[in-house]
C-alpha cells in the first residue's frame, strides 16, 4: 500500500519538521576558502555568529543606508564596509555586526533577499570579520565576481573587469 | 480539492490504523501536537481522529485521555493559546462523534463557572470564557442540538459576565479613538455579538470546511467517549494569562465592491477567517514565502475577498497594543511576498489600504502613526518610491503639525535615510518642498572666517591642526587648557570641573572632522575616548555634550541617534542625561518628531537590558556564593 500523500509530515523523521523550519536562517553552503581553520571550526564559528556578510551593494550604498536597513532587525554593534584593495573605495559588500545572534537571525529571515537603493541584497552568516577581509579578492581589487562577469551593472562599475579590458 | 482531501483522509486513516500496533504512542504524540500547533487545519485532522475512532475505539479513548493530559500542561505553564486551540479540537471532536456532547457542555459549564471565582485576576476568567466561546463556531450547533437548555443557561452566565466585568484597557488598545468608520471591539464584546448573531441564526455556520461530513456515515456508527470531569486548575502566583485584545477593523463589504461580499464585523465567519488567517502567520512567521503562500491558500478563496481579510489581518498585527506579536520587519517583507505572488491584485488593495490609514491618521495612535510610518517607507524603499504622492496634497494647506502633514514628513525623512537626499526631492511633486527632509549636513560653528569672533574659535583652529596630525589626548587636553570657563564666576569651591565652552570646542570640532561617516565619527569618539570622559565627568558635562552633538548635527537625526547609541554604550553619557535632554526646553520644539522617540525607546532598551544582565549575573553570583557555603 502506498502512503497518500500528507504523510511526509508524519514521517519518523522529525515530527512536524515543517513547523520547525527556519530555511531562512540556516548556512548556506557557501565555505570561505580563505579561512583559517577547518571546516569543522567555521562551521562551529558560523553557527554561533553575529556577524552578517552582505553583497550586491551597490558601489555607490553608504553605511548610513546599511545601517538604516539592517537596524530594523535589532541593534547594530559595527557596519565594515568592503573596499576595493587598490583605491580602498567601497566595491559592494560589506560586513553588519549585531550584538545578538537573535537579531542577525531575524535580518537573514527579513532582510536577505529585499531592496537596498534600489537592489536585491543577499546576506549570508559570516565567522567573524579580520582584519583583511574588508578587502575584495579579485585580481583588479574589487570583489571576484566583478572580474569575469559578462554583463553591464551601472552601480557595481559597469562591466566586469576582464569584459573591460578587451 | 475537497474530494481529494476525502480519499487521502481515507488513505492515511488505513495505514494509520495499520501502524497503530507498533506506532501508537508516536501516532498520539504526532495528532496531539498537530491539534495543539496547526489550528488552521483543526478540521482535517479531527476527521482524521474520527476515522481512527471509528475504526477502533480504544485508541479514540487514548487520544482523549493524552488530549486532556496536554491541556492541563498547558494550562500550567501558561501556553494559553495552545491551550486555546486544544479546546477548540476537542470541542470539534464532538462533531468527529469521538466525544459525546453532554460530557463537552459539562467541561464547558466547568470553564463559565471560573467566572465565579472570587480574588482571581479578570484575565483569568476572561480565558476561561474566551476558550468556551471561541468554540462555538465550531460545535455550538451541536451542543445547543443535544443540550439546549444548559446551553442557555451558559450563554445568560455568559453575557452577565461580558456585562459586570472591566473594560478600562478599550482606551489603551484601541488603534484609533474614533468610532467611525468601524468601531474597534474589545475582543470578547465582539466575539459575543458574533456568538449572538450565530444563534439568532440557528448556529448556521457556513465558513468552516468540515470534511467530516462526507464521512458521516461512518462516524455516527462510531462510539462515543465522555470527556473525564475537567477542573481547571486553580489561578497560582505564578500564573500568566494573555492580555486582552481590541479588534482591529479597516475593511467592510463597500470597500470591494467587485469582488465576493465581505463578512459583517458581527458574523462568526468573520471570526473564523481572522482566527485562522492569525494562525497561519504564528505558524509560519519564520519562513515568508511559506506563510505567503499558506495565506494565499486559505480555503474559500472565491466566496470571501480574501486579500482584505489578509490585508487587514497583518495590519491588525504590526499595529497592536501595545507590541506586535512578531518582529516589524516581518510584515514589511511578508507583504512584499504577498504582492510577488499576486502582482494583479494585492498591491491595489495595499494602496487602497494605505489611502484608508492615511484618511483616519487624525484619530490614530501615535504609536501606531510610527510603525505606519515605518512600514510605508521601508515598503516604499522596494519599490522604487513610487507613490501618487499627489493625492495627498491636501495635507499642504494644513499646519506642518498637524498629523497628515507630519506623517508627511517623517515618511520622507525615512525614505531619505533608506536614499539620499537628492533622491527624494526628485521622487516628491515640487509643492511637497516644504515637508522635504533637510539636507543632511554638518553644521560647524568655527567653520566660517566670518565668526573668527567666537570664543573658542581660535583654539577650534589649533585643535583642529592637531588632530588631523594625531595628537594624543595628552596634546588635545593641554590645547583646551587655554580655553576660558564662562561659569568661572559661579565658581566657589573646587573641583568644579564644567566647563562648556571647552566641551562646545572639542565636540564640535571633533565632529566636524569626523563627519565623513559613522565609522569615521565612532573611531572619533574611540580615539578621544579619555578626553570625553573628563569633559563629561559631571552631569552637567553630560547634558552639555548631548547639546553640542545637538547643534552640530541637527539636520542629521540619524547620527544623532547612533552617536547617542554610541556615547551610551561608551559610557560617555549615561542614561539620565540623555532622558533629560530629550525632556529639556531647548528640545521642546523637536519633542513630536520620531527621531526623539526613537532615542529614547532605543535608551530604555539599553538600559533594561543592562538591567536584566546585572540582576542574571548577580542571581549567578548568589547561587555560587550559596554552593560555596555549602561546602
Amino acid at each position: 500500500r502506498r502512503a497518500p500523500p500528507g504523510t511526509a509530515a508524519m514521517s519518523s523523521g522529525g515530527t512536524l519538521s515543517i513547523l520547525r523550519s527556519d530555511s531562512y536562517a540556516e548556512l548556506s553552503q557557501y565555505r570561505d576558502q580563505h579561512f583559517r581553520g577547518t571546516r569543522y571550526d567555521q562551521e562551529r564559528l558560523l553557527r554561533k555568529s553575529c556577524t552578517l556578510y552582505v553583497g550586491n551593494l551597490s558601489f555607490y550604498t553608504t553605511e548610513e543606508q546599511i545601517h538604516e536597513l539592517f537596524g530594523k532587525s535589532g541593534d547594530i554593534k559595527k557596519v565594515i564596509m568592503g573596499l576595493d584593495k587598490v583605491k580602498k573605495t567601497a566595491c559592494g559588500f560589506c560586513f553588519v555586526e549585531y550584538y545578538a545572534r537573535g537579531d542577525a537571525e531575524n535580518a537573514m529571515r527579513y532582510i536577505n533577499g529585499t531592496r537596498l537603493d534600489d537592489r536585491i541584497i543577499r546576506t549570508d552568516w559570516d565567522a567573524g570579520f579580520k582584519e583583511g577581509r574588508q578587502y575584495g579578492r579579485g585580481r583588479s581589487g574589487g570583489q571576484v565576481r566583478d572580474e569575469y562577469r559578462q554583463d553591464y551593472d551601472a552601480g557595481r562599475g559597469g562591466y566586469g573587469k576582464t569584459v573591460q579590458c578587451q | 480539492s475537497n474530494s481529494s482531501l476525502e480519499s487521502n483522509l481515507e488513505g492515511l486513516a488505513g495505514v494509520l490504523e495499520a501502524d497503530l500496533p507498533n506506532y501508537k504512542s508516536k501516532i498520539l504524540r504526532i495528532l496531539c501536537t498537530v491539534a495543539r500547533l496547526l489550528p488552521e487545519k483543526l478540521t482535517v485532522y479531527t476527521t482524521l481522529v474520527g476515522l481512527l475512532n471509528a475504526r477502533n475505539y480504544n485508541f479514540g479513548g487514548e487520544f482523549v485521555e493524552a488530549m486532556i493530559r496536554q491541556l492541563k500542561e498547558c494550562l500550567k505553564v501558561n501556553m494559553y493559546n495552545e491551550a486555546v486551540h486544544l479546546v477548540r479540537f476537542l470541542s470539534d471532536l464532538v462533531n468527529c462523534h469521538v466525544i459525546a456532547a453532554p460530557s463537552m457542555v459539562a467541561m464547558f459549564e466547568n470553564f463559565v463557572g471560573v467566572t465565579q471565582e472570587e480574588d482571581v485576576p479578570q484575565v483569568r476568567c476572561d480565558w476561561y470564557m474566551f476558550a468556551f466561546l471561541s468554540s462555538l463556531p465550531w460545535v455550538g450547533k451541536e451542543l445547543y442540538e443535544k443540550k439546549d437548555a444548559e446551553m442557555d443557561r451558559l450563554l445568560s452566565q455568559t453575557e452577565s459576565y461580558l456585562k459586570r466585568r472591566q473594560k478600562i484597557h478599550v482606551p489603551m488598545l484601541q488603534v484609533w479613538t474614533a468610532d467611525k468608520p468601524h468601531p474597534q471591539e474589545e475582543y470578547l464584546d465582539c466575539l459575543w455579538s458574533q456568538i449572538q448573531k450565530l444563534k439568532k441564526d440557528r448556529w448556521q455556520e457556513r465558513h468552516i470546511l468540515r470534511p467530516y461530513l462526507a464521512f458521516d456515515s461512518v462516524l455516527c456508527e462510531a462510539l462515543q467517549h465522555n470527556l473525564p470531569p475537567f477542573t481547571p486548575p486553580p489561578h497560582t502566583e505564578d500564573s500568566v494569562y494573555p492580555m486582552p485584545r481590541v479588534i482591529f477593523r479597516m475593511f467592510d463589504y463597500t470597500d470591494d465592491p467587485e469582488g465576493p461580499v465581505m463578512p459583517g464585523s458581527h458574523s462568526v465567519e468573520r471570526f473564523v477567517i481572522e482566527e485562522n488567517l492569525h494562525c497561519i502567520i504564528k505558524s509560519h512567521w519564520k519562513e515568508r514565502k511559506t506563510c505567503a503562500a499558506q495565506l494565499l491558500s486559505y480555503p474559500g478563496n472565491n466566496k470571501i475577498p480574501l486579500n482584505y481579510h489578509i490585508v487587514e489581518v497583518i495590519f491588525a498585527e504590526l499595529f497592536q497594543l501595545p507590541s506586535p506579536p512578531h518582529i516589524e520587519v516581518m510584515y514589511t517583507t511578508l507583504l512584499i511576498e504577498l504582492c510577488k505572488l499576486q502582482p494583479g491584485s494585492l498591491p491595489q488593495v495595499l494602496a487602497q489600504a494605505t489611502e484608508m490609514l492615511y484618511m483616519r491618521l487624525d484619530t490614530m495612535n501615535t504609536t501606531c502613526v510610527d510603525r505606519f510610518i515605518n512600514w510605508f517607507s521601508h515598503h516604499l524603499s522596494n519599490f522604487q518610491f513610487r507613490w501618487s504622492w499627489e493625492d495627498w496634497s491636501d495635507c499642504l494647506t494644513q499646519d506642518l503639525e498637524k498629523p497628515k502633514p507630519k506623517f508627511v514628513r517623517e515618511v520622507l525623512e525615512k525614505c531619505m535615510r533608506l536614499s539620499y537626499h537628492q533622491r527624494i526631492i526628485d521622487i516628491v511633486p515640487a509643492s511637497f518642498s516644504v515637508l522635504s527632509p533637510a539636507n543632511p549636513v554638518c553644521i560647524y560653528k568655527y567653520g566660517d572666517e566670518s565668526n573668527r569672533s567666537l570664543p573658542g574659535y581660535t583654539v577650534a583652529l589649533c585643535l583642529t591642526i592637531a588632530i588631523k596630525n594625531k595628537a594624543s589626548n595628552d596634546e588635545i587636553f593641554s590645547i583646551l587648557k587655554d580655553v576660558p570657563n564662562p561659569n568661572q564666576d559661579d565658581d566657589d569651591g573646587e573641583g568644579f570641573t564644567f566647563n562648556p565652552l571647552k566641551i562646545e570646542v572639542f565636540v564640535q570640532t571633533l565632529l566636524h572632522l569626523a563627519a565623513k561617516s559613522f565609522s569615521h565619527s565612532f573611531s572619533a569618539l574611540a580615539k578621544f575616548h579619555e578626553v570625553f570622559k573628563t569633559l563629561a565627568e559631571s552631569d552637567e558635562g553630560k547634558l552639555h555634550v548631548l547639546r553640542v552633538v545637538y547643534e552640530v548635527w541637527k539636520n542629521h537625526p540619524q547620527m544623532i541617534a547612533v552617536l547617542v547609541d554610541k556615547m551610551i554604550r561608551t559610557q560617555i553619557v549615561d542614561c539620565a542625561a540623555v532622558a533629560n535632554w530629550i525632556f529639556s526646553s531647548e528640545l521642546a520644539h523637536d519633542f513630536t518628531r520620531f527621531y526623539i522617540w526613537e532615542i529614547l525607546h532605543s535608551t530604555i532598551r539599553k538600559m533594561n537590558k543592562h538591567v536584566l544582565k546585572i540582576h542574571k549575573e548577580l542571581e549567578e553570583t548568589k547561587a555560587r556564593l550559596a554552593r560555596q557555603h555549602k561546602r
